[in-house]
């Protein structure tokens, strides 16, 4: 950058590339497991190369799913995954909006109260109230619902805090021009913030779509039926047995197919991810 | 904020905050209080009456020596997490910010683990680490290492341990990243020019210039460690063997599942409360800082 170096860029280029091996080396494996048949991956000789029977390991772990312990389809898993992340990720950007909306552009009384109500649930993840909190969605009869799984995820005080801030920054001009032009806060919202929101609003939706499906501790207490699995729940149960029984090509699979859309999401949108990343957390 | 309220609908909006407003309410306060309550009760072992009994579950938490092993494994999971995955961040996106070829390339990669659920990062590594059939378990046999996460509870929390660094790399990078990417270069060249030497420049005016991303980073792992690890210890140890891997929270997940002590229970969550009410108190710190800086 700043002198010339002699060996040119050759170590960091090393460097990086031993971290990508590092980085890449366990999903490169589970790709690679998910093609060998079982006989193979058990001895602990399998080959570092793609086998051949990865079309109908896929086509069975989607389809039925493994024989041996859960027997659920994990195509159905994936789609109990979808419409859980998805929920809570548009959940927790709509209800974060009109309420930041109602703060920023509101004068009301306890407006304040408010806002530290919401900001204070930073201080509430669920991991420290997981028992009374399952009883609440138990005492709703929320279990095994997806309404269970998603609404007690989607208060979202670093959401809010975030369209607060942008809020903010929207000049008064725009509001009183708005105004002159007859329109109304419900106009407003919908003409005028919404679509300079749509960064923001996708940017969100990108981090809070790969915080959904990655939920580990609520699916697990929420849904016993095993048609409502997520996948993330579902792998464990299906390496859950005793070492000689794992279908590791099955296991392998699944893991495939549960890193696949999250992984997909960061790589193909990695500009709004990277924004919504440092925004969300700053 | 204050000049900024510009329309006067109140009905409207207590409507647009209610959803907000009721969900944390109901899921997030209520249960926090509830908990905060039960720590003060006692129930007989039918669950027929109940006693208020003041610190006494405290008092008897303090006393159960399963609680301070639990203390003391989430500490030294939390210092072996943080410090490698912020010094592998560290370094990574040290050579990153270098003018090289192809660091979009290397970033896509970097970013993966991000999105990979702790979980799943977790049933990856078991299937290396498999005493009989992982590859790095049998490279680890032939060494002469007697590799084995399911008895052996060093081998479990270094097997727990490089999971959580793995997943945290991502994170770590990208903002190391971002932070060493708003240092003005004139900074730098200005002390090229004095003559330092790229590890000099490094200690003496990078590494210092970067420590509020670097404090910052340090409680958002301590965070991750605490509380998203959860998944990670599940999938592979179980907590165990032996309580080797049990960290505070997956020891409240664990005791309550039991559902024996209920108020036992609620005093170790009010305890992860209050840890978590620091914790954030210092990230905000950090922000406010930022502002003034």
């Amino acid at each position: 950058m700043v002198e010339h170096r002699r060996f040119g860029n050759l170590l960091p280029h090393l460097i990086l590339l031993a971290g990508i091996i590092v980085v890449a080396f366990p999903v490169y494996l589970a790709v690679i497991a998910s093609t060998h048949d079982n006989a193979a991956i058990a001895n602990g000789q399998m080959p570092l190369y793609p086998g051949t029977h990865g079309l109908e390991t896929y086509w069975h772990t989607i389809a039925s799913g493994t024989g041996k312990t859960t027997r659920q389809p994990v195509g159905g898993m994936m789609l109990a995954s979808l419409i859980m992340a998805t929920g809570i990720a548009v959940g927790k950007i709509a209800i974060s909006i009109i309420s930041a909306y109602a703060i920023v552009f509101f004068a009301f009384p306890f407006r304040m109260a408010a806002f530290w109500t919401i900001f204070i649930t930073l201080m509430l993840p669920v991991e420290v109230r997981i028992y009374p909190t399952y009883k609440i969605t138990s005492d709703l009869s929320m279990l095994d619902s997806y309404s269970g799984l998603i609404l007690p995820l989607i208060a979202s005080a670093t959401a809010t805090l975030l369209f607060r801030q942008f809020f903010m920054t929207v000049p008064k001009e725009l509001v009183e021009a708005s105004k002159m032009d007859g329109a109304g806060p419900i106009r407003f919202f919908f003409d005028t913030l919404l679509p300079l929101s749509v960064t923001n609003i996708a940017a969100l939706f990108v981090i809070l779509f790969i915080y959904g499906w990655n939920q580990y501790l609520w699916p697990l207490l929420i849904t016993t039926r095993d048609d409502m699995q997520t996948i993330v729940i579902g792998i464990k149960k299906i390496i859950d047995v005793h070492d000689a029984l794992t279908e590791w090509s099955v296991a392998m699979a699944t893991a495939v197919l549960a890193m696949l859309p999250p992984v997909a999401v960061v790589v193909l949108m990695q500009r709004l991810f990277v924004k919504g990343l440092i925004e969300t957390e700053k | 904020m204050e000049n900024r309220a510009i329309f006067s609908g109140k009905l409207l909006a207590f409507l647009l905050a209610a959803p907000q407003l009721a969900v944390s309410l109901i899921f997030f306060y209520w249960p926090a209080a509830q908990a905060l309550w039960q720590s003060f009760l006692v129930q007989d072992a039918f669950g027929l009456s109940t006693e208020f009994v003041w610190f006494e579950n405290y008092a008897a938490l303090l006393k159960t020596p399963e609680y301070y092993q639990a203390i003391g494994v989430t500490f030294v999971f939390s210092i072996l997490v943080v410090a490698f995955s912020l010094a592998i961040g560290l370094l990574l996106a040290v050579m990153a910010n270098r003018n090289i070829a192809g660091v979009q390339i290397y970033r896509t990669f970097l970013i993966i683990p991000y999105a990979v659920a702790p979980a799943v990062a977790s049933v990856l590594f078991i299937f290396m680490f498999q005493p009989g059939l992982g590859m790095i378990a049998r490279t680890l046999q032939r060494g002469g290492i007697d590799w084995n996460p399911v008895l052996n509870g060093t081998h479990a929390m270094i097997l727990v341990v490089i999971v959580a660094v793995w997943n945290q790399i991502s994170y770590n990078f990208l903002f190391f990243l971002a932070g060493l990417q708003s240092i003005p270069k004139t900074v730098i060249e200005a002390a090229a020019i004095d003559g330092a030497r790229p590890m000099r420049r490094f200690w003496t005016i990078i590494f210092p210039l970067l420590s509020p991303t670097t404090f910052f980073l340090i409680i958002v792992n301590i965070t991750y460690v605490f509380f998203n690890t959860l998944g990670i210890i599940d999938t592979a140890t179980g907590g165990g063997p032996n309580g080797a891997t049990q960290t505070l929270v997956y020891k409240v997940f664990q005791d309550g599942r039991v559902g024996a002590d209920l108020g036992g229970s609620a005093a170790q969550s009010v305890i992860l409360m209050i840890i978590v009410v620091v914790l954030t108190a210092f990230q905000f710190r950090y922000v406010e800082k930022k502002v003034h800086y």
